[in-house]
């Protein structure tokens, strides 16, 4: 993960996102060609349509990339979808200009406190982060009465989520601000290195000096931060915040992320997989929205193309010693 | 080379492999018999383990033939080889650590009932073949994680002899034996020969091979070099076939002057009950070595020190500043100054899928940054001097490390410490595993590295080494330090009888030239 | 002999403690409750912990190869919705038919009746066990990591239910709900055995709930002989070391199918005992999903560690018991039941933390990391 592989030589973390951008394009083409047919239209070509996929694109986008981060560090985040809808609760329950902040400020501590209770505690993040997330709603029914709450997003909200600047959605700016400082992290700034290391050997990055349990912290609290950003956008674009708001992105968003080839197991993935990972669900999700497909039929079709996939590159080595 | 006779049991022909660009090994040809124990001596690297792992199936050669009593075998996997007859004790054991010694020893073919395992059966079974081994006080419900190191091994014998083999393959099989464990091995190995049986018995030990073996082979560098009848060959001869030149080893000169002062003190460590009240004193521009048998603490200092373990009591000082690390990323930092050399390069030294740069420069990150980031041309010169000072020999910085070979592996952990500057080394048995080249290049650089000022802690499972390279040795038993020897005590004999905590006033031995054997 | 008794303690603690905590607990709640240690209160409790506590044996297996199975609340939904169709009871029989992207398949007529009822039931169950084995054999010969694999066969498992049950509905034959839901003496007096449940050697079992019967008689016919067989020991061998269990020459491939078959079998009978127990079929999701995370919770509650290695499937039933349990207190202490979900966290957070007070007493870190 340091220096780029010379030429056209594909290494072996570059083969999972040129086989993802393929299957992407092949996603296109595909679409269009159902509406060539059914509609005599190619509306999945238009630059409108695609603008709307990016934005839409942006909230899943987000959750993904702090969940790369964790999941890089051999951890995983379950947390996510009610630390969003804590973060989208509170925002609009609050109003004015401290919506934002305290969204942030949610996703932040929530993210400090998965952090610590994994790093220093060692419980598995699998099921800290499960009992956090049941903690999160917790509050969440409790504070709300169980009911969507009556708040409305804030206009700076509605507008970061749902408007638009010089014809590009202000969304997708956003995840272009979240997508730069992750790859700044990621590939120029140690922190990015200290990730890899203990991704890939917790024990020799521990012995290089390396202060795991702060990286720890520190990758939880990004994922928790762009599950709070998440929250903010969504609740925006919806103009409220409502129950079970936040479920819906957190299996897709790891899915996203093993598409573009970071490795469940940690140590390898480059952002820009997870970038086309979100592109791909994305626009999967819409193409089978064209076809009319029955949620049924999605469910199916989205699990067949994570293992159709993964069985193309995900293959792990067979353990021999 | 000896040839291949009627009476052979194994033959092996022609057998080649090779590891991305390492030849572990070379077109060899080896034989041995029923009824004798055939010792394969070599250095680390020679190739004794791959030749094991290949009649064992558990890797494949890319040429060559192995028969079996006359039968051509190619064995794809270890159950396989196992079926043949062919059982092998490795130095990494097989147990399955959360399941008992029973079901350890009965793991593959275990008795049953109704299609279900006999557990009564396999325990009876258990006691028997431990009381074979000489080992009837373990109990067989035990798991295998709840006995110390030596009777793991010993039931992992049990296991083995359980499986009635034909051939047995003992790699380095008494390492971490006790004294009264190791005897009872020799009486098996004994009572295995009368039964017929043939036996390959790796080790470095010498007098364990005087002892045991019949027949001898020594390989070198991925070559079977030469077979001989026990007792045919001097141990310096011995020695020459496996070094392949000069018996002396060279090592640098040791400077002649009064002891420094101390750059590192260690005054009343204690942790646990592994480490009782340590003192020390190690000065800048001194090599002082740590030695004793096995397990007396000599590793839980280094990780003491290096602020891995919690709950330690006692002062170090650095000089002349109190320091109290409580990580190795407190250890490593400007003001303290210590690097460590770990134990186990794969797991502790490297992050083994990484590039050679990336391990090269995570410990020193902080003194490559330019602004928040890191500078790709600093980076890129800190890891050329690097590989330049310690001569490794790389191809592509961007590979990955789990290419090089072993030696080169230990350089980069090396090189990787040495960029951090660090004022004190402490070097977990850095020779382990590595080819002979190489150690003559780390000896050379540690003294080049104590004569800039660096205060050098150096733990070695090697006599010769200790004796070679320190100004001063540290012979730990028990947890504590019992002698200390320098200049003309530091000889073979009072390092094993302090080893063996001996009280001796015996005066120093005849000038004794350092020799290269295990 | 008296040391190999404390031996057997020793490594069993976790399951020891799962125990004794429920134990505890669920007196409590007995003692707290105005009808307790009444049969209803017994029936009504077993019925709401039976298809839990299938679903955290099914994550049983998978965890002990220190994996995870993401499918199993999907799988159990799945069976559900087959359920509401082949378990009918119909008397005139049930055509089995499916349409698929607009063709009709027809696989011929389940007989009406017990006969039909029970191939019915078989058929299901057999479900169960495919989806198993087809999880087994996307990690086995995909060699994809199981959390992965098993995100993506739920999806799938997930949308054939929904393709089933777009809406809720169905139907399961009366007196089977009405038999196994039951007391035993029910149970006797529908199936007709046992004098109709008035046999004077029965009488005094007639109050056992027939879920818990049921619950029993599947750890005890299918769990323990499993872990008593050389897969059974060769799932436990691979989670604590797989490369050694490689060398020792055990079948890993093998274990791992059959691992994954069994957790498949037990989210059947999961999903069928729910489909009976609700009288439909229903698809969903959001339950799906809080079936598969509960039974990750009931696993580490139980002992299991999700390192893998040790544990049981019994273990994992006291789990999902304690995880239950603790939602029945809530209704008899009448806690605002807007506090519920956040006791309900708490609790689980607190229960899955106390594992870790084994790591305050680690003094190498370097044992941290292993």
């Amino acid at each position: 993960m340091s220096a780029l592989a010379g030429g056209l030589k594909l290494s072996r973390e570059d083969r999972p996102i040129a086989i993802a951008a393929l299957f992407l394009v092949a996603i296109l083409i595909a679409g269009t060609v159902y509406t060539w047919v059914r509609f005599g239209s190619a509306p999945l070509l238009s630059p409108t349509y695609l603008l709307l996929q990016l934005q839409i694109g942006a909230f899943l986008g987000i959750v993904a990339a702090g969940m790369m981060v964790v999941i890089l560090i051999s951890q995983i985040d379950l947390s996510t979808p009610w630390t969003l809808t804590a973060a989208a609760m509170m925002a609009t329950a609050v109003g004015g200009p401290w919506a934002i902040p305290i969204a942030l400020g949610i996703g932040l501590a929530v993210g400090i406190v998965n952090g610590l209770g994994i790093a220093y505690l060692r419980v598995p993040s699998m099921i800290f982060t499960l009992g956090v997330n049941a903690v999160m709603r917790g509050l969440m029914v409790a504070h709300t009465g169980g009911f969507a709450p009556q708040t409305e997003a804030t206009p700076l909200m509605r507008s970061l989520a749902a408007e638009r600047t010089f014809g590009i959605p202000n969304a997708l700016f956003v995840w272009i601000a979240v997508s730069v400082v992750i790859v700044l992290i990621l590939r120029r700034a140690p922190l990015g290195r200290y990730i890899y290391a203990i991704g890939n050997k917790e024990a020799a990055a521990y012995l290089a000096g390396v202060q795991t349990r702060v990286v720890t912290v520190i990758c939880f609290a990004i994922c928790g931060l762009t599950a709070g950003i998440a929250g903010v956008l969504l609740a925006g674009y919806s103009q409220k915040a409502y129950q079970g708001m936040g479920d819906a992105y957190l299996l897709p968003a790891i899915a996203a992320v093993v598409i573009g080839g970071t490795n469940i197991l940690g140590g390898r993935g480059r952002y820009l997989g997870t970038l086309i990972g979100v592109i791909l669900i994305v626009l999967l999700n819409s193409v089978l929205s064209i076809m009319d497909m029955p949620e049924a039929g999605r469910q199916a079709i989205y699990g067949s193309v994570i293992i159709l996939m993964l069985l193309v590159y995900g293959r792990s080595e067979r353990v021999t010693s | 080379m000896a040839e291949a006779t009627a009476t052979d049991f194994l033959v092996l022909s022609g057998i080649a492999k090779r590891y991305g660009g390492v030849r572990a090994l070379e077109n060899v040809d080896f034989a041995c018999r029923r009824g004798q124990i055939h010792a394969v001596l070599g250095e680390n690297g020679a190739g004794k383990s791959t030749l094991i792992k290949i009649v064992a199936g558990v890797v494949q050669p890319d040429a060559g033939t192995i028969t079996l009593d006359g039968v051509l075998h190619q064995f794809r996997r270890p159950a396989e080889a196992t079926a043949a007859g062919v059982v092998c004790v490795f130095q990494e054991l097989s147990l399955i650590p959360d399941l008992s010694v029973a079901d350890n020893i009965s793991i593959s073919a275990p008795p049953k009932r109704f299609g279900l395992i006999d557990t009564r059966a396999q325990t009876r079974r258990a006691e028997a073949l431990l009381a074979e081994v000489g080992c009837e006080d373990v109990n067989p419900l035990l798991r295998v994680h709840d006995l110390p190191l030596s009777r793991r091994q010993m039931v992992e014998i049990a296991k083995a002899i359980g499986q009635r083999p034909k051939l047995l393959i003992l790699d380095e099989a008494t390492s971490a034996l006790t004294s009264a464990d190791v005897e009872r091995v020799y009486s098996l190995l004994a009572r295995l020969k009368a039964a017929n049986v043939a036996i390959l018995y790796i080790s470095h030990r010498m007098h364990e091979v005087d002892a045991l073996a019949d027949r001898a082979s020594v390989f070198r560098n991925g070559r079977h070099i030469e077979t001989f009848d026990e007792g045919t060959r001097t141990t310096s001869q011995i020695v020459q076939l496996m070094i392949g030149r000069d018996i002396s080893t060279q090592y640098p000169p040791k400077p002649d002057r009064q002891r420094p002062p101390a750059a590192l003190k260690i005054e009343n460590l204690v942790w646990e009950n592994r480490l009782q009240s340590i003192s020390l004193d190690v000065g800048a521009g001194e090599i002082v070595g740590l030695g004793g048998l096995d397990g007396q603490g000599q590793k839980m200092l280094l990780l003491a020190l290096f602020g891995v373990l919690r709950g330690l009591t006692g002062t170090i000082t650095v000089n002349g500043r109190v320091v109290r690390p409580g990580s190795p990323s407190d250890a490593k930092a400007h003001g303290t100054g210590i690097a460590l050399v770990p134990e186990d390069r794969k797991i502790e030294g490297l992050m083994l899928p990484m590039s050679i740069t990336d391990n090269l420069a995570i410990a020193s990150l902080k003194n490559l940054l330019s602004g928040p980031f890191v500078d790709a041309g600093k980076e890129r010169r800190a890891v050329e001097a690097g590989i330049e000072r310690l001569r490794i020999k790389v191809g592509d910085r961007a590979d990955a490390v789990s290419t090089l070979s072993g030696g080169n592996q230990q350089k980069v952990v090396i090189a990787k410490w040495l960029m951090t500057g660090p004022r004190i080394i402490l070097l977990n048995d850095p020779t382990r595993g590595i080819d002979v080249g190489t150690k003559q290049e780390l000896y050379r650089l540690m003294r080049e590295l104590a004569d800039q000022g660096a205060a050098i802690l150096f733990y070695s499972t090697d006599y010769d080494e200790l004796i070679g390279c320190c100004d001063r040795v540290a012979i730990m038993y028990d947890g504590r330090i019992v002698r200390e020897l320098t200049g003309a005590d530091l000889n073979e004999t009072n390092i094993i009888s302090a080893s063996l905590n001996i009280a001796t006033s015996e005066p120093a031995a005849a000038p004794h030239v350092a020799t290269a054997h295990g | 002999m008296g040391s190999n008794l404390a031996i057997r303690l020793r490594q069993n603690f976790g399951l020891a403690t799962g125990i004794v905590l429920f134990c505890v607990v669920y007196l409590g709640y007995h003692l707290s409750h105005p009808k307790g240690f009444s049969s209803a209160v017994l029936v009504q409790n077993s019925n709401e912990v039976f298809t839990l506590a299938m679903v955290a044996m099914a994550q049983t297996v998978p965890v002990l190869m220190a994996g995870l199975d993401l499918s199993v609340g999907a799988l159990m939904t799945m069976v559900d919705c087959f359920a509401s169709y082949l378990m009918t009871g119909a008397a005139a029989g049930t055509p089995l038919a499916m349409d698929f992207i607009g063709i009709r398949l027809t696989f011929g007529t389940l007989p009406g009746g017990v006969p039909g009822l029970l191939l019915g039931m078989l058929i299901c169950l057999g479900i169960g066990t495919l989806g198993g084995l087809l999880n087994g054999m996307v990690v086995v010969y995909g060699r994809i990591q199981p959390i992965i694999a098993t995100l993506a066969t739920g999806a799938i498992y997930i949308g054939v239910a929904l393709h089933l049950r777009p809406q809720p509905g169905g139907k399961i034959d009366d007196d089977l709900n009405w038999a196994l839901t039951n007391s035993l003496g029910e149970f006797a007096s529908t199936v007709h055995i046992f004098d109709d449940g008035a046999a004077s050697w029965f009488a005094p079992l007639a109050w056992i709930p027939t879920p818990f019967v049921l619950l029993a008689l599947i750890a005890l016919v299918v769990w323990v002989p499993f872990r008593r067989s050389v897969a059974g020991r060769t799932i436990y061998a691979i989670g604590s070391a797989e490369g050694a269990a490689y060398m020792s020459g055990l079948a890993i491939d093998r274990a791992k199918l059959i691992a994954f078959t069994l957790g498949g079998f037990f989210a059947g009978c999961g999903g069928v005992f729910l489909a009976i127990q609700t009288s439909s079929g229903n698809a969903d999701i959001p339950q799906a999903g809080a079936y598969t995370l509960n039974s990750i919770a009931a696993v580490v509650i139980g002992g299991t560690s999700l390192l893998g290695g040790t544990g049981s499937a019994i273990g994992s039933i006291f789990g999902a018991l304690i995880l239950r349990v603790i939602s029945f207190f809530f209704r008899i202490f009448d806690i605002a039941p807007l506090l519920q979900p956040l006791f309900e966290g708490l609790i689980l957070l607190v229960a899955v933390s106390i594992s870790a007070v084994r790591v305050l007493r680690i003094k190498n870190t370097l044992e941290l990391f292993r």
